[in-house]
């Protein structure tokens, strides 16, 4: 099973989101993450919904979303020619035996203190997902105190857009 | 000048060429009612008894006519009494605007009296749903929500009107024609040209089609690819009535309850061409062995069909009638005389067998038998087989009679055997099997059409609505009203002789009620019938009769409906007899 990205554009109405992720709940799709934002037009949001799934779900779920009214446009974007990032925030507990250590991580992956207490330290890493997994894959014998991701969001290189026509 | 949100509902409903509503007032859409009775001369609204009957009444009216159903409710339990008439019509692809009050915005969120989140309930059961915050935006929703409800594949769209909006004021022009569907899906030239190959160089082609025919308008279409590459055709439950029964080419239903010829023939064929129909599972069986044996086309206007239940060898999404135009043009002239003589043996073997299970049951005897089918006194052979029953209504009816059902062994005995001649004459929830649907939808057609309107029911489903005697005699409705009275949960108890050791489960109806006078109390007229003789009278009377005409007609509780393809099975383990 391989994991599929889709950028899908929706109208900026209260229950969007309901619908969208009601139809993959109903049909028994599963979602790895979803994400949903604003785009550059008001009338407009922007949904990116990472699953995991065979040829055939992903044109079922295709197919499904574009039936939804309020589904303007929707695009499985080619992971290799797409920008895909996740934000994560974690806390770590702070001790003078492990911060050293911490710190060289949170170099060597280019992460980002972004708060600091003498029993905690909170890091801020973007990235994509699999450097996001190592990363905590990493931090764990540390103690991890909190996490949370983002799910990821996704554009397209170059000048292709997934706009409404 | 402006006027009141409920005064452009109104407006907007007879702009969109609604002539009839079906509804139930209440709290959260009085002043909707107000307009309703303002405007009486110009809109007619039907009262059920209950907001289920009204919801299928939208319903009959729409299967009947091809417009759009429209079914009015208040707030709360208003709203939700017509869920199970939005999921009827959405699983059977029925063009429904339901409207529904709303407390006041202020009120929402906050459990108010009679407060539901109608939209929520109702998003995986309709095509689309609204809740209309501004008055502003009042009219053009309920447009917007025509358009759907009718456009593709149709559906129901609920639209959800809180109060304050019913009050509020605003300008209103009437448009002057109703909304256009949306633009329809035609099918890819390149993909007909590759239908048109494989069904060229197939030696025994098949054609099954499904609802899509009807509500696509492409009966004559089907009928003129059939001939041109001799093709038997068959059915699916909702297909029923898009080609006349007595066509030379059609060999009935298919599914669990189909007939023996259609679902053998599609086994035997090398093509199978599928017109809008989704192969749910009833009508398939085991989808591994369904499409074993032959390559599949499927033509559906709804993409997400394809490839959903059954993949196809070559899927085709686009409108039935054009792409069948299209494709038509496109094949051969063909003749198949082998296969046409394989055809012309199922037939007759199909006529031989239903003989047989008609002189088997009048044989039968039902000895110990707990339910209370009383026929104790009558010769075997002078007792009303189902068949029977269908036979002698249907000689009183006509060819633009429609035919609404329950959901039953009576409902499938209908499917199989009522000699359908037009489409959009046989009303019966295919999708989601509801019980209850029959009254509602014949009133809905018997108020659409202005005809005498033929409803077979079962004693469950009729004890389920029941209640709408008394709309079908306030409308003054001429409605025949079949219950085939096995006493039993029928099809249930079917099952339970099949698959659970005859342990009768709360199947058996043990029940005193008396439908003549249950009738009766409802100002229609009834009459109770035990043998062919009985029957024919009564049918004579209640179809010549002005106004609501209950036939109580008694039938053995051990008659099966045959063929049955077991839930899962196949072809392969059809039952055409049950010991
Ligand atoms: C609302 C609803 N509840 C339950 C069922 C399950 N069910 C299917 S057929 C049936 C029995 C119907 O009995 P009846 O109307 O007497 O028809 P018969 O099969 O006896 O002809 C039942 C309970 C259903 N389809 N719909
Ligand atoms: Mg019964």
């Amino acid at each position: 099973m391989d994991q599929y990205v889709l950028g899908v554009i929706v109208s900026n109405i209260a229950g969007v989101l309901s619908r969208v992720s009601g139809m993959f709940t109903r049909r028994g799709f599963n979602i790895d993450s979803l994400t949903v934002g604003e785009t550059e037009s008001s009338g407009f949001s922007r949904i990116t919904i990472a699953f995991h799934g065979d040829d055939d779900i992903k044109e079922r779920i295709l197919q499904q979303l574009r039936k939804l009214h309020d589904v303007k446009e929707v695009e499985v974007l080619n992971k290799h020619e797409t920008v895909i990032r996740e934000l994560l925030l974690i806390k770590i507990r702070n001790s003078a035996g492990s911060r050293q250590d911490i710190m060289t991580a949170v170099e060597i992956f280019r992460s980002k203190i972004v708060d600091y207490s003498p029993s905690s330290l909170t890091c801020e890493l973007t990235g994509e997902s699999s450097k996001i997994d190592a990363f905590i894959e990493l931090l764990k014998p540390y103690g991890i105190m909190e996490m949370c991701r983002t799910g990821i969001v996704a554009i397209e290189r170059g000048d292709n857009c997934l706009k409404t026509k | 000048m402006k006027i009141s949100g409920a005064k452009i509902v109104v407006e907007t409903l007879i702009e969109q060429g609604c002539d009839t509503v079906f509804g139930y007032p209440g709290g959260q859409v009085i002043n909707l009612f107000d307009e309703l009775w303002l405007c009486r001369d110009r809109i007619n609204h039907v009262l059920a008894a209950h907001e289920q009957g009204a919801s299928h009444a939208a319903d009959g009216y729409a299967r009947a006519t091809g417009k759009v159903g429209v079914v009015i409710a208040t707030s709360g339990p208003g709203a939700t009494n017509i869920v199970t008439g939005i999921a009827t019509a959405f699983l059977d692809s029925v063009p429904m605007v339901a409207i529904t009050g709303n407390v006041p915005c202020d009120l929402i969120g906050r459990d108010s009296f009679q407060e539901v989140d109608i939209v929520g309930i109702t998003m995986p059961v309709t095509k689309h749903n609204f809740i209309v915050k501004d008055v502003a935006e009042l009219a053009d929703t309920l447009r917007t929500a025509f358009r759907i409800a009718k456009s593709g594949r149709p559906g129901p769209v609920l639209v959800d009107i809180p109060k304050d909006v019913q009050v509020a004021l605003c300008e209103f022009t009437p448009n002057a024609q109703p909304v256009i569907p949306y633009p329809l899906t035609f099918a890819h030239e390149d993909k007909l040209a590759q239908a048109a190959e494989l069904i060229n160089s197939c030696e025994r082609p098949y054609i099954y089609f499904g609802g899509g025919v009807i509500s696509g308008k492409a009966s004559a279409e089907v009928i003129a690819l059939a001939d041109k590459i001799d093709s038997p055709v068959g059915c699916s439950l909702m297909g029923l009535s898009a080609v006349p029964s007595d066509n030379p080419r059609f060999l009935g239903m298919q599914g669990m309850h189909g007939h023996y010829a259609s679902s053998i023939a599609e086994d035997e064929a090398d093509l199978v061409i599928t017109l809008g129909a989704r192969f749910s599972d009833r009508a398939t069986g085991n989808k591994q062995r369904f499409a074993k044996n032959f390559k599949l086309i499927h033509i559906d206007i709804d993409g997400a069909e394809l490839h959903k239940n059954i993949p196809a060898n070559l899927a085709i999404q686009g409108d039935i009638r054009d792409a069948l135009e299209r494709l038509t043009a496109m094949v051969e002239e063909k003749k198949h005389p082998e296969w046409s003589a394989r055809i012309e043996e199922l037939k007759a073997e199909e006529i031989r067998r239903t003989e047989n299970a008609l002189s088997s049951t009048a044989e039968k005897d039902c000895g110990n038998c707990a339910a209370p089918c009383d026929k104790s006194g009558i010769p075997a052979k002078d007792r009303l087989n189902p068949y029977t029953i269908i036979d002698i209504i249907s000689s009183h009816a006509d060819e633009n009679t429609v035919v609404a059902t329950d959901v039953g062994q009576h409902q499938m005995w209908a499917a199989q055997r009522y000699p359908l001649k037009k489409p959009r004459t046989f009303l019966t929830s295919g999708g989601l099997g509801t019980m209850g649907y029959g009254m509602g939808a014949a009133i809905g057609a018997a108020v659409a059409t202005g005809r005498r309107t033929l409803l077979f029911t079962g004693d469950g489903s009729f004890g389920m609505n029941l209640n709408e005697l008394a709309t079908a005699v306030s409308q003054k409705l001429p409605l025949v009203v079949v219950i085939m009275n096995n006493g039993v949960l029928g099809m249930v108890r079917q099952w339970q002789t099949l698959f659970f050791n005859k342990h009768y489960s709360n199947t058996t109806l043990d029940r005193k009620t008396d439908f003549v006078k249950l009738a009766e109390a409802f100002g229609a007229k009834g009459t109770r019938v035990s043998t062919a003789e009985e029957l024919e009278k009564a049918a004579a009377e209640a179809f010549s009769y002005n106004g609501t005409f209950v036939i109580d007609c008694v039938v053995d509780c051990d008659e099966f409906v045959l063929p049955m393809l077991p839930p899962g099975g196949s072809v392969d383990n059809i039952i055409t007899e049950i010991k």
